[in-house]
Protein backbone atom coordinates (compact mmCIF):
# COMPACT_ATOMS: atom_id res chain seq x y z
CA UNK A 1 0.00 0.00 0.00
CA UNK A 2 1.51 3.36 -0.87
CA UNK A 3 0.85 6.47 1.65
CA UNK A 4 1.70 10.14 0.49
CA UNK A 5 3.22 12.52 3.25
CA UNK A 6 2.12 16.03 2.56
CA UNK A 7 5.18 18.62 3.07
CA UNK A 8 3.69 22.13 3.48
CA UNK A 9 6.25 25.01 4.25
CA UNK A 10 6.75 24.71 8.00
CA UNK A 11 5.36 20.83 8.18
CA UNK A 12 7.63 19.31 11.18
CA UNK A 13 5.92 15.66 11.95
CA UNK A 14 6.37 14.76 8.02
CA UNK A 15 9.18 12.92 8.60
CA UNK A 16 7.90 10.95 11.88
CA UNK A 17 5.09 10.12 9.53
CA UNK A 18 7.24 8.61 6.72
CA UNK A 19 9.47 6.52 9.24
CA UNK A 20 6.17 5.56 10.58
CA UNK A 21 4.84 3.90 7.73
CA UNK A 22 8.19 3.03 5.76
CA UNK A 23 10.02 1.51 8.53
CA UNK A 24 7.97 0.55 11.76
CA UNK A 25 4.50 -0.48 9.31
CA UNK A 26 6.85 -1.30 6.31
CA UNK A 27 4.89 -0.44 3.64
CA UNK A 28 5.63 2.22 0.57
CA UNK A 29 5.75 6.03 1.25
CA UNK A 30 6.55 9.02 -0.69
CA UNK A 31 6.80 12.70 0.08
CA UNK A 32 4.20 14.89 -1.62
CA UNK A 33 5.15 18.79 -1.98
CA UNK A 34 2.98 21.10 -1.01
CA UNK A 35 3.10 23.05 -4.57
CA UNK A 36 2.91 19.64 -6.80
CA UNK A 37 -0.53 18.47 -8.46
CA UNK A 38 0.08 15.05 -8.43
CA UNK A 39 -0.21 12.54 -5.35
CA UNK A 40 1.40 9.74 -7.18
CA UNK A 41 -0.92 7.59 -7.57
CA UNK A 42 -1.14 7.39 -3.34
CA UNK A 43 -3.77 4.83 -1.63
CA UNK A 44 -3.52 6.99 1.45
CA UNK A 45 -3.28 10.72 2.06
CA UNK A 46 -1.20 11.85 5.30
CA UNK A 47 -1.33 15.67 6.66
CA UNK A 48 1.03 15.71 8.94
CA UNK A 49 2.02 17.75 11.92
CA UNK A 50 3.49 21.28 12.28
CA UNK A 51 3.19 24.96 11.68
CA UNK A 52 2.44 25.41 8.08
CA UNK A 53 2.75 29.08 7.06
CA UNK A 54 4.20 29.84 10.51
CA UNK A 55 0.45 29.03 11.59
CA UNK A 56 -0.57 33.12 10.18
CA UNK A 57 -4.26 34.39 9.95
CA UNK A 58 -4.93 31.02 11.60
CA UNK A 59 -3.55 27.47 12.27
CA UNK A 60 -4.14 25.71 8.71
CA UNK A 61 -5.91 28.57 7.11
CA UNK A 62 -3.33 29.42 4.36
CA UNK A 63 -2.13 25.84 3.31
CA UNK A 64 -5.85 25.07 2.82
CA UNK A 65 -5.04 26.73 -0.29
CA UNK A 66 -1.85 25.15 -1.13
CA UNK A 67 -1.78 23.49 -4.55
CA UNK A 68 -1.50 20.24 -3.78
CA UNK A 69 -4.80 20.32 -1.65
CA UNK A 70 -7.39 20.44 -4.57
CA UNK A 71 -5.83 17.15 -5.37
CA UNK A 72 -5.84 16.01 -1.53
CA UNK A 73 -10.03 17.35 -2.05
CA UNK A 74 -10.39 15.46 -4.97
CA UNK A 75 -8.76 12.13 -3.35
CA UNK A 76 -11.18 12.46 -0.48
CA UNK A 77 -14.35 12.75 -2.73
CA UNK A 78 -13.49 9.89 -4.47
CA UNK A 79 -13.64 8.03 -1.13
CA UNK A 80 -9.48 7.84 -0.62
CA UNK A 81 -8.47 7.93 3.28
CA UNK A 82 -6.85 11.10 4.46
CA UNK A 83 -5.34 10.52 7.79
CA UNK A 84 -4.70 14.36 9.34
CA UNK A 85 -2.80 14.65 12.21
CA UNK A 86 -2.46 17.95 14.40
CA UNK A 87 -1.83 20.59 11.91
CA UNK A 88 -3.62 18.54 9.39
CA UNK A 89 -6.84 18.15 11.51
CA UNK A 90 -6.30 22.23 11.58
CA UNK A 91 -5.65 22.15 7.67
CA UNK A 92 -8.37 19.70 7.07
CA UNK A 93 -11.43 21.44 8.85
CA UNK A 94 -9.88 25.28 7.66
CA UNK A 95 -10.39 22.73 3.92
CA UNK A 96 -13.87 22.05 5.12
CA UNK A 97 -13.16 18.18 4.78
CA UNK A 98 -13.66 18.22 8.42
CA UNK A 99 -16.44 20.28 10.69
CA UNK A 100 -15.64 22.45 13.61
CA UNK A 101 -12.59 24.39 13.92
CA UNK A 102 -9.08 24.09 16.63
CA UNK A 103 -8.97 26.91 18.22
CA UNK A 104 -6.42 28.11 21.25
CA UNK A 105 -6.03 25.89 24.10
CA UNK A 106 -8.46 26.81 26.92
CA UNK A 107 -5.41 27.26 29.29
CA UNK A 108 -3.82 29.22 26.38
CA UNK A 109 -0.52 27.57 27.31
CA UNK A 110 1.53 25.50 24.57
CA UNK A 111 1.15 21.90 25.61
CA UNK A 112 3.71 18.90 24.59
CA UNK A 113 2.82 15.60 26.63
CA UNK A 114 1.59 12.34 26.69
CA UNK A 115 -2.37 12.48 27.51
CA UNK A 116 -4.65 9.35 27.31
CA UNK A 117 -7.37 8.92 24.82
CA UNK A 118 -10.27 6.21 24.86
CA UNK A 119 -11.42 4.74 21.79
CA UNK A 120 -14.71 5.67 20.86
CA UNK A 121 -15.53 3.49 17.60
CA UNK A 122 -13.74 0.78 16.31
CA UNK A 123 -15.91 0.66 12.86
CA UNK A 124 -14.07 2.85 11.58
CA UNK A 125 -10.88 2.36 8.69
CA UNK A 126 -8.94 4.15 10.94
CA UNK A 127 -9.38 2.44 14.30
CA UNK A 128 -10.30 -1.09 13.45
CA UNK A 129 -7.70 -2.99 15.13
CA UNK A 130 -8.48 -0.89 18.88
CA UNK A 131 -10.59 -2.79 21.05
CA UNK A 132 -13.87 -0.62 22.08
CA UNK A 133 -13.09 1.74 24.67
CA UNK A 134 -9.29 0.65 24.61
CA UNK A 135 -7.23 3.52 26.09
CA UNK A 136 -4.32 4.85 23.90
CA UNK A 137 -1.34 6.71 25.49
CA UNK A 138 -0.57 9.12 22.86
CA UNK A 139 1.60 12.35 22.51
CA UNK A 140 0.24 15.68 22.16
CA UNK A 141 2.08 19.07 20.73
CA UNK A 142 -0.18 21.44 20.20
CA UNK A 143 -0.96 25.65 20.70
CA UNK A 144 -4.48 25.13 19.51
CA UNK A 145 -6.07 22.26 19.63
CA UNK A 146 -9.82 23.16 21.34
CA UNK A 147 -11.74 20.94 19.02
CA UNK A 148 -15.25 23.76 18.38
CA UNK A 149 -18.03 23.15 16.86
CA UNK A 150 -21.75 24.06 17.20
CA UNK A 151 -24.10 22.59 19.20
CA UNK A 152 -25.98 20.51 15.65
CA UNK A 153 -22.73 19.32 14.41
CA UNK A 154 -21.60 18.24 17.81
CA UNK A 155 -24.69 16.16 18.30
CA UNK A 156 -24.42 15.22 14.75
CA UNK A 157 -20.80 13.49 15.42
CA UNK A 158 -21.77 11.65 18.44
CA UNK A 159 -25.01 10.60 16.82
CA UNK A 160 -23.37 9.46 13.84
CA UNK A 161 -20.58 7.56 15.66
CA UNK A 162 -18.00 9.93 13.77
CA UNK A 163 -16.19 11.02 17.69
CA UNK A 164 -13.09 8.15 17.11
CA UNK A 165 -11.49 9.61 20.05
CA UNK A 166 -11.83 11.40 23.35
CA UNK A 167 -9.62 12.84 25.93
CA UNK A 168 -9.84 10.58 29.19
CA UNK A 169 -8.00 9.68 32.51
CA UNK A 170 -6.18 6.26 33.34
CA UNK A 171 -9.54 5.20 34.58
CA UNK A 172 -10.68 5.96 31.26
CA UNK A 173 -13.54 8.60 32.51
CA UNK A 174 -14.02 11.81 31.46
CA UNK A 175 -13.39 14.84 33.62
CA UNK A 176 -11.62 18.40 33.06
CA UNK A 177 -8.16 17.44 33.93
CA UNK A 178 -7.67 15.05 31.35
CA UNK A 179 -9.02 17.66 28.63
CA UNK A 180 -5.76 19.22 28.00
CA UNK A 181 -6.89 21.84 25.56
CA UNK A 182 -10.74 22.46 26.42
CA UNK A 183 -12.55 20.55 23.76
CA UNK A 184 -15.52 20.83 23.60
CA UNK A 185 -17.53 17.48 24.50
CA UNK A 186 -13.39 16.23 25.49
CA UNK A 187 -13.29 15.29 21.15
CA UNK A 188 -9.62 14.67 20.36
CA UNK A 189 -10.47 13.16 16.97
CA UNK A 190 -13.37 12.86 14.38
CA UNK A 191 -14.04 10.75 10.98
CA UNK A 192 -16.10 13.17 7.97
CA UNK A 193 -19.24 11.96 7.56
CA UNK A 194 -18.07 9.26 4.93
CA UNK A 195 -15.99 7.99 7.18
CA UNK A 196 -12.56 8.16 5.17
CA UNK A 197 -11.32 11.40 6.39
CA UNK A 198 -9.81 10.91 10.02
CA UNK A 199 -8.44 14.61 12.17
CA UNK A 200 -6.62 14.09 15.35
CA UNK A 201 -4.80 16.32 17.63
CA UNK A 202 -2.64 13.81 19.50
CA UNK A 203 0.92 12.30 17.04
CA UNK A 204 -0.33 8.49 16.10
CA UNK A 205 3.23 8.58 14.25
CA UNK A 206 5.02 9.53 17.37
CA UNK A 207 3.59 6.79 19.32
CA UNK A 208 4.29 3.41 16.94
CA UNK A 209 7.78 2.09 18.95
CA UNK A 210 7.62 1.58 22.43
CA UNK A 211 11.41 2.81 22.57
CA UNK A 212 10.12 5.92 22.27
CA UNK A 213 7.38 5.34 25.54
CA UNK A 214 4.31 4.10 23.41
CA UNK A 215 3.29 2.25 20.28
CA UNK A 216 -0.52 2.58 20.68
CA UNK A 217 -0.76 5.01 18.11
CA UNK A 218 0.67 1.76 15.42
CA UNK A 219 -2.77 0.77 15.31
CA UNK A 220 -4.45 3.88 13.24
CA UNK A 221 -1.88 2.26 10.13
CA UNK A 222 -2.40 -0.99 11.46
CA UNK A 223 -5.91 -0.18 10.69
CA UNK A 224 -5.52 1.89 7.69
CA UNK A 225 -3.80 -1.14 6.22
CA UNK A 226 -6.25 -3.75 7.34
CA UNK A 227 -8.96 -1.88 5.52
CA UNK A 228 -7.77 -0.31 2.50
CA UNK A 229 -5.47 -3.09 0.96
CA UNK A 230 -8.75 -5.83 1.60
CA UNK B 1 -9.92 52.15 -10.61
CA UNK B 2 -9.80 54.40 -7.28
CA UNK B 3 -7.41 53.30 -4.33
CA UNK B 4 -9.27 52.02 -1.08
CA UNK B 5 -8.09 51.39 2.45
CA UNK B 6 -10.38 48.89 4.39
CA UNK B 7 -10.47 48.59 7.85
CA UNK B 8 -12.27 44.57 9.02
CA UNK B 9 -12.45 43.29 12.45
CA UNK B 10 -12.48 39.99 13.18
CA UNK B 11 -13.17 38.80 16.59
CA UNK B 12 -14.59 35.24 17.79
CA UNK B 13 -18.01 34.77 17.58
CA UNK B 14 -20.49 35.37 20.81
CA UNK B 15 -20.34 32.57 23.23
CA UNK B 16 -17.42 30.69 21.80
CA UNK B 17 -14.88 30.86 24.43
CA UNK B 18 -12.36 33.27 24.07
CA UNK B 19 -9.38 32.83 26.63
CA UNK B 20 -7.31 35.22 26.34
CA UNK B 21 -10.56 38.00 26.21
CA UNK B 22 -11.67 35.92 29.55
CA UNK B 23 -7.85 36.66 30.44
CA UNK B 24 -7.60 40.08 29.36
CA UNK B 25 -11.07 40.99 31.36
CA UNK B 26 -9.89 38.95 34.21
CA UNK B 27 -6.60 41.26 34.22
CA UNK B 28 -8.77 44.70 33.77
CA UNK B 29 -10.90 43.46 36.87
CA UNK B 30 -7.59 43.22 38.43
CA UNK B 31 -6.77 46.33 37.92
CA UNK B 32 -9.90 48.15 39.28
CA UNK B 33 -11.81 48.16 35.98
CA UNK B 34 -15.07 46.51 37.65
CA UNK B 35 -17.68 47.38 34.75
CA UNK B 36 -15.98 45.59 31.95
CA UNK B 37 -18.15 42.61 31.00
CA UNK B 38 -16.65 41.05 28.31
CA UNK B 39 -13.84 41.19 26.39
CA UNK B 40 -12.85 39.48 23.22
CA UNK B 41 -9.35 39.36 21.39
CA UNK B 42 -9.45 39.37 17.57
CA UNK B 43 -7.63 40.50 14.64
CA UNK B 44 -7.76 43.84 12.92
CA UNK B 45 -6.82 43.76 9.04
CA UNK B 46 -6.45 46.56 6.73
CA UNK B 47 -5.97 46.16 3.27
CA UNK B 48 -5.29 48.33 0.20
CA UNK B 49 -7.94 47.60 -2.80
CA UNK B 50 -8.33 48.76 -5.93
CA UNK B 51 -11.62 49.62 -6.95
CA UNK B 52 -14.40 51.42 -8.84
CA UNK B 53 -16.35 52.52 -5.54
CA UNK B 54 -16.04 52.45 -1.75
CA UNK B 55 -19.26 50.04 -1.83
CA UNK B 56 -16.97 47.69 -4.55
CA UNK B 57 -14.32 47.72 -2.33
CA UNK B 58 -16.17 46.64 0.86
CA UNK B 59 -17.84 44.09 -1.03
CA UNK B 60 -13.95 42.31 -1.90
CA UNK B 61 -13.45 42.51 1.56
CA UNK B 62 -16.32 40.88 2.73
CA UNK B 63 -15.48 37.90 0.07
CA UNK B 64 -12.11 37.96 1.40
CA UNK B 65 -13.58 37.49 4.76
CA UNK B 66 -15.63 34.97 3.56
CA UNK B 67 -12.95 32.65 1.88
CA UNK B 68 -10.00 33.33 4.28
CA UNK B 69 -9.60 36.02 6.24
CA UNK B 70 -12.18 35.26 8.79
CA UNK B 71 -13.15 31.23 10.10
CA UNK B 72 -17.16 30.78 9.43
CA UNK B 73 -17.11 28.10 12.08
CA UNK B 74 -15.82 30.48 14.98
CA UNK B 75 -15.36 33.84 14.12
CA UNK B 76 -17.76 37.28 12.91
CA UNK B 77 -16.31 40.23 10.82
CA UNK B 78 -17.24 43.30 10.07
CA UNK B 79 -16.16 45.87 7.74
CA UNK B 80 -14.99 49.07 10.12
CA UNK B 81 -14.00 51.97 7.93
CA UNK B 82 -13.28 52.31 4.04
CA UNK B 83 -11.51 55.58 3.47
CA UNK B 84 -10.42 56.62 -0.16
CA UNK B 85 -6.74 57.07 -0.91
CA UNK B 86 -5.57 59.50 -3.20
Amino acid sequence: MKFGVVTFPGSNCDYDAFHAVADVLGEHAVYLWHKDHDLQGVDVVILPGGFSYGDYLRAGAIARFSPIMREVAAHARRGGPVLAVCNGFQIACEAGLLPGALLRNASLSFLGQFVRVRVENTDTMFTNRYAPGQILRIPIAHGEGRFTADEDTLNRLEGEGRVAFRYVNAAGGLDAESNPNGSQRAIAGIVSAEGNVMGLMPHPERAVESLVGSNDGLGIFQSMLARVSA
Amino acid sequence: MSRYRVSVHIVPRKGILDPQGKAVADALHTLGFRDVEDARIGRHVVLDVAARTPDAAGDAVRQMCERLLANPVTEDYEIARVEGLS
